[in-house]
């Protein structure tokens, strides 16, 4: 369990993340989207003590990041693929940090073979592909065979192979009872992987929803088949619904929810041969959001907007 | 691949019942993994030793090869013990860019975030890179300088100078040469950590060692106490006019590098990683 109680962080005179309340909850694959700058990096740094916060506190595993006696056992972190020496082995970089936390040598041994690195794991970090990089990150990220995973972009540079790698790796882990917080600006790879979803827009919470919330909140429109569809369309919109017709016998209806629709349907026995509400890809359920809080921001000059001010 | 063990009930208590923590023990051990496994420190600890034995052998083949007066010249040439030990200042920068590189090469590549989110409390990583890199520049420009000793004290009797570490305050020397490079080791994780830039902490390393001795001849009262003239005090066989005693000056270059660590260790703490 991450617990994110009023983040806020100032660089210079720029507000990376502006009073952030979030859980993310053990047992789910919880996805952590946003725009590039929205402070998606700043967030996890503050959440495994990295960054020190402006004001506010994170709580992660039942305490503060740098209470804890043996973090990397609570929470594993890729934050950098890159983070390692290139002149050192990975068998060496992953030890000198397992030994930190009294973690031994077969545990090293077990996270190299789970990552699919045995193979490299003598050869210098330096001449590692990306994708191997970030291999061995989550190897890093998995030493202390934690009970909080936070990944920043970790499908970053794998090929498809290690993406589907990645995706069941998390989805079993979260299957684990483990908490599992994921960033990325992959909508598509956030669609196939995450249960639950936080996003971010310029530091700010837009969203705490899981996946079908919000895929289907994202239209609210229903697509109705009726022979009788000009009976229907008529007490629908007498109900204040609004409705487009694609084709004769086809109502897409938005206002109305699915129930809703099938009661009005039933109390004037209308036939229904097709009701299905109509679910936005994540992409554009994001997008729409995204848009939402981009308006709002702009009509409200008045909110501190620390680009602005800064500008 | 998924081989994942399974301790989803353990694993929120499994550090707190194990009782395992991280203990400056461990991220010591740490450290001197770090410090194994790479080639670039091992291979400026080859030059500095290298250079102390060359250095050293350098005038004494002078005194041999070209008739000079090992007790006739100026400077370190009027003491045989000193230019056995000539090196010491050249492998002074070196030392200073070892201790330098291993703190600073953990921010460019940005291992620096790995290594605090192992140790949180940050300071035990400070503590064992410097302890390892004092320990690791004294043993090995120990060994060094006897060598270089040893090797002057052949050559030079070829021209029938004698040296000997019995001889009054030339042990020492040696000792403190050893002692003076460990605690600049020191002084180059602290400035490592200060500027976390390497090229920025050599620069600023050279200028305090070998640029404020300039500025020191202003005033011949501060002189003795500047960095780079008290650290040479230790090294010196002969007494010098103008500076301090041999383990007097060593104490006083030992705070200064004691003070870089404290103010290293304040950033450390308060800093984004």
């Amino acid at each position: 369990m991450i617990e994110i109680r009023n983040l806020t962080k100032v660089y210079g005179g720029t507000t990376a993340v502006d009073g952030l309340t979030v859980t993310v909850r053990p047992g789910r694959v919880t996805g952590f989207l946003g725009p590039n700058g929205a402070g998606k990096s700043t967030t996890m740094r503050a959440v495994v003590g990295l960054d020190r916060p402006t004001s506010g506190e994170v709580q992660v595993a039942g305490r503060r990041y740098a209470d804890h006696p043996a973090p990397l056992r609570e929470v594993g972190a890729l934050l950098d693929a890159n983070a390692a020496h290139p002149g050192r082995s990975a068998l060496a970089h992953l030890r000198a940090l397992a030994v930190t936390n009294g973690i031994g040598r077969a545990r090293v041994d077990e996270v190299v073979d789970m990552v699919g690195l045995r193979q490299v794991a003598d050869r210098r970090v330096g001449g590692f592909s990306l994708g191997m990089a970030q291999r061995l990150g989550i190897a890093a990220a998995l030493l202390g065979d934690p009970a909080v995973i936070l990944l920043d972009e970790p499908v970053n540079g794998l090929d498809p192979d290690g993406i589907r790698w990645i995706r069941g790796l998390l989805r079993g882990l979260a299957a684990e009872g483990r908490t599992v917080f994921v960033s990325s600006h992959l909508m598509s790879e956030m669609a196939l992987t995450a249960d639950h979803l936080v996003i971010l827009g310029r530091g700010r919470l837009i969203a705490d929803v899981s996946m079908e919330e919000m895929t289907a909140s994202a239209t609210g429109q229903v697509t109705v088949r009726s022979p009788q569809a000009d009976d229907l369309a008529r007490r629908l919109s007498a109900d204040g619904a609004a409705i487009t017709r694609p084709e004769p016998d086809v109502l897409a209806v938005t206002g109305r929810t699915n129930t809703q629709i099938a009661e009005t349907a039933l109390a004037a026995r209308i036939l229904l041969t097709e009701l299905v509400p109509v679910h936005a890809s994540l992409e554009d359920a994001y997008l729409a959001m995204t848009a939402h809080d981009t308006q709002y921001r702009a009509t409200t000059p008045a909110t501190t907007d620390p680009g602005r001010a800064a500008a | 691949m998924t081989t994942i063990t399974d301790r989803s009930q353990a694993t929120p208590t499994a550090a707190a019942a194990t009782g395992i923590r991280v203990t400056q023990r461990r991220v010591f051990a740490a450290e001197a993994i770090k410090f194994r496994s790479l080639r670039s420190t091992g291979w400026l600890l080859v030059a500095s030793v290298l250079s102390i034995v060359a250095a050293g052998l350098f005038p004494a083949l002078g005194v041999l090869l070209g008739g000079l007066d090992p007790a006739g010249g100026e400077g370190s040439r009027t003491d045989p013990t000193g230019g056995a030990l000539t090196g010491v200042s050249f492998t002074q920068l070196l030392i200073a860019a070892l201790g330098v590189l291993v703190v600073t090469s953990e921010y460019t590549t940005g291992l620096i975030r790995a290594s605090f989110a192992a140790v949180p409390r940050r300071l035990p990583v400070l503590w064992a890179k410097a302890a390892i890199a004092a320990a690791v520049a004294f043993v090995a420009t120990l060994a060094a300088a006897l060598t270089a000793f040893l090797a002057v004290k052949v050559v030079l009797a070829a021209a029938d100078v004698t040296i000997s570490l019995t001889t009054p305050g030339v042990a020492r020397a040696v000792v403190g040469a050893s002692l003076l490079l460990a605690v600049t080791a020191v002084l180059g994780v602290a400035f490592g950590a200060l500027l976390r830039s390497a090229v920025g902490a050599v620069a600023a390393l050279f200028g305090l060692l070998f640029v404020t001795p300039l500025l020191g001849m202003l005033s011949p009262q501060i002189s003795p106490y500047l960095p780079g003239n008290a650290g040479a005090a230790v090294v010196q066989t002969g007494a010098t006019a103008g500076s301090l005693p041999p383990w007097a000056g060593l104490g006083v270059f030992s705070l200064y590098a004691v003070a870089a660590l404290t103010a290293a260790a304040v950033a450390l703490t308060r800093r984004d990683a």
